[in-house]
């Protein structure tokens, strides 16, 4: 009896030891840690690519990287795919921790600067002049964002993606009304949609930055590009321009008119619950980037085939001194490439950037998708259901007096996150217009 | 498992605590203060650490003194957090502890479909908080949610749209997840109540409304406080179902603390302030949890005088 007890406690001891060994086990190994490189033999992936899930980037990019592992027996590149939200956040983390992917996917701006600051990502600056090819096949308007201090640390990837102003045709018949032509206009359109029981704008207003797009295009109408200049180049006090003030408080009067629909704060981009309500007929209007087009071809039935929705660029305020052309979103999006990376990572993403990415299969993807790539030459693609909406975004995108890129893109992290949490509180009304300027006025330069 | 099998005959056990069969038994403890030193000693000194220093996430870690307390104190967003924070601990303890008690002395009462209701009743506990969240999230919606589907105009508001409606709703899906839990508690409690305590009563002539008051809820002293310490200490870490519910929203009304370090540690890059925050947590749930063992008073005093 004394002996079998203690081999009972034993084995509880033992039982217990492992399964705690094999949950501290299971936590070091769990995610897509690979960072590439730990393996050079023939058949195993030696990059790795972290990029956004779901329609349209999703399907493009898997077909290029396939493309690329098929024609490289040796460098072979692993992708992975995840929510846009969720991806801002495990990017940095990843890379702060030295378990970031070989090729580094992003929006330029603020946080390439963080990167380039900490010595993160490669200088393709000289890459770039020995291969000018490359260089030469992408629009020069998209390698801004891409570039700190004159050296160009990302190369501009995929789509340009304006902003503008989306509404859904077969609302405007029903209500009897046609397109604003300005901001008025628009504004007199309000109470109409809202007698029918329609509301007037779709806003995903949960996510942030939907309502940011909005504040954009005020700002830049009213008073053009030069405000925003101000702040992204650290000016002391930039956001007290009378403008931003008149701005702010044309948004909380659009609060108050009842302009978004019912629960707009809680609704989230993420779900694509802002499209939804546009293409079901639900709202009449919304402000949104170009790539709304592909998600409302894809979830929206026959909608955008039997043509129910119309796009234009943001009106123009009446009196106002931006430039009506003007436009506001992504120049680009950015693939960096990390310089943590082993020596065959490197190669194999620099051999990815010089042929798969610019090659016309890619660029084909793009135009199928509903998008307008950051290549040269895309216009001859323009064809078939999709050719008037091509036309018109790349005409915004390349007649633009002034293509901001999206404001919490361009600042720094710090900066970006008080921005878009002082504009949720703004369309609450639980921050009044001077205290908003006050709170980002000391974030300038941060 | 057949060496797990019970002895058929126990020695009667010493009452010294080593066990008497020579050498302690405190290794037994091991596995679980090793477990608890990997994953809440040692992140615990690391964020303290933390907390004295400047570090972006991206870059390296650079000790800076105070710099980080300062910011996190002077931040107008931690008043807010507080008392965001403080109110959903009050609200769902209001709320959670008498719906809680009724049910286990409901369910610790021996009738027929005792046992298949309480199956039912525990589905919610089981599931995700994040599941949770996304569900009610979609049949809250305005547009597309139940209210709208069925049009009832009632419960077609603008549940997480409004501050206080929003605050209403996290604290009604909280109690809907975890009064299963803390009922659970009740129940066992309830039952360890010796039945002489109500015959004597009964005898006496108390009716049940005396009988709950009088015996049930002192007896349930120490089960009060051992649930309103979970519930409360449990209330300061509430992240995943506010983070997909509300994200913080409408503006910042239900940004709680956790949420706020979240923020600033993960999307403003300010790993030092959102330790400090992380540091004023713990000191938070700690006061919290020694004054509720306080107003329990001695643990050893006898509640079963005269049973």
């Amino acid at each position: 009896m004394f002996n079998s007890n203690v081999s009972r406690r034993n084995f509880l001891g033992l039982t217990a030891g492992a399964a705690g060994a094999a949950a501290l086990a299971a936590c070091g190994s769990s995610g897509p840690s690979d960072k590439g490189g730990s393996s050079s033999s023939g058949g195993k992936a030696v990059a790795t690519y972290w990029s956004l899930s779901g329609v349209p980037g999703e399907p493009i990019r898997q077909a290029a990287i396939d493309r690329f592992n098929k024609a490289n027996s040796d460098g072979k590149i692993t992708p992975f795919f995840y929510q846009n939200d969720a991806y801002k956040q495990k990017i940095k983390t990843a890379i702060g921790a030295g378990q970031g992917p070989t090729m580094i996917w992003g929006w330029g701006g603020g946080t390439l600067k963080e990167y380039v600051k900490s010595g993160q990502v490669e200088d393709l600056t000289s890459w770039l002049s020995q291969n000018a090819a490359v260089k030469d096949k992408i629009l020069p308007s998209s390698f801004g964002a891409g570039t700190v201090d004159g050296k160009v640390y990302a190369l501009p990837v995929e789509t340009v993606q304006p902003i503008v102003l989306f509404y859904n045709k077969k609302v405007f018949d029903q209500v009897g009304v046609k397109p604003p032509t300005s901001y008025n206009e628009m504004v007199a359109l309000i109470p109409q949609f809202k007698a029918k029981g329609i509301a007037p704008f779709s806003l995903a207003g949960q996510s942030r930055w939907t309502n940011m797009m909005w504040l954009e295009f005020m700002l830049d109408r009213n008073a053009g590009s030069e405000v925003f200049n101000n702040v992204f180049a650290g000016k002391p006090n930039a956001w007290s321009d009378p403008a931003v003030l008149d701005m702010l408080t044309k948004i909380q009067s659009l609060v108050d008119q009842g302009a978004f629909q019912k629960g707009f704060s809680s609704t989230t981009a993420d779900s694509n619950a802002d499209q939804a309500l546009l293409y079901t007929g639900k709202a009449a209007m919304m402000v949104h980037g170009s790539w709304s087009y592909g998600i409302q071809k894809d979830k929206g039935g026959n909608f955008v085939k039997d043509g129910g929705l119309g796009w234009m660029n943001f009106p123009p305020i009446e009196g106002g001194k931006g430039d009506p052309s003007n436009t506001v979103g992504n120049p680009g999006q950015y693939l960096s490439i990390s310089s943590k990376a082993t020596p065959e990572a490197k190669a194999a993403a620099q051999k990815f950037f010089s042929t798969t990415l610019v090659d016309d299969d890619e660029k084909a993807g793009w135009v199928k998708s509903g998008g307008v790539p950051v290549l040269k030459g895309a216009d001859s693609l323009f064809t078939g259901d999709d050719a008037q909406f091509l036309k018109d975004m790349a005409s915004i995108a390349q007649n633009a007096k002034s293509f901001a890129q999206s404001w919490d893109q361009a600042l720094s992290p710090v900066a970006a996150e008080t921005l878009l949490n002082n504009i949720a509180k703004l369309f609450q009304k639980q921050i009044s217009p001077q205290a908003w300027v006050d709170s980002m006025n000391g974030v300038i330069g941060k | 498992m057949t060496t797990l099998a019970p002895p058929a005959v126990r020695v009667p056990e010493t009452s010294r605590t080593t066990g008497g069969r020579g050498g302690s038994v405190t290794w037994m403890a091991l596995p679980a203060f090793l477990m608890f030193f990997a994953f809440g000693i040692i992140p615990l000194v690391g964020v303290l650490f933390l907390s004295f220093t400047t570090f972006d996430i991206i870059g390296t870690v650079v000790p800076s003194g105070l710099t980080s307390w300062k910011a996190a104190l002077t931040d107008p967003g931690l008043m807010n957090s507080l008392w965001v924070t403080f109110l959903i601990m009050a609200l769902s303890w209001l709320f959670q502890t008498p719906v809680s008690i009724l049910l286990g002395v409901f369910l610790a009462a021996r009738f027929r479909y005792r046992g298949f209701l309480a199956v039912f009743f525990f589905i919610p506990l089981m599931i995700s908080a994040a599941a949770i969240s996304i569900t009610f999230k979609a049949l809250l919606d305005p547009s597309f949610g139940l209210g709208n589907g069925l049009h009832i105009d009632a419960l077609n508001q603008d549940w997480l749209g409004k501050s206080n409606l929003a605050i209403g709703v996290l604290i009604f899906i909280v109690s809907w997840q975890w009064i299963p839990f803390h009922t659970l508690i009740y129940q066992g409690a309830v039952r360890q109540i010796p039945t002489s305590m109500y015959e004597a009563s009964q005898i006496d002539g108390a009716g049940r409304l005396r009988q709950f008051f009088s015996i049930t809820l002192p007896q349930l002293k120490y089960t009060i406080i051992t649930s309103s310490t979970l519930m409360v200490v449990g209330s300061l870490t509430f992240f995943d179902l506010i983070y997909v519910l509300t994200g913080g929203g409408p503006g910042d009304a239900t940004n709680a603390l956790a949420l706020q370090m979240y923020r600033l540690g993960f999307q403003s890059n300010l790993m030092g302030p959102a330790s400090a925050i992380a540091v004023i947590l713990v000191l938070v749930g700690l006061s919290l949890s020694l004054l509720l063992r306080r107003l329990g008073g001695r643990a050893d005093e006898s509640q079963l005088e005269g049973a």
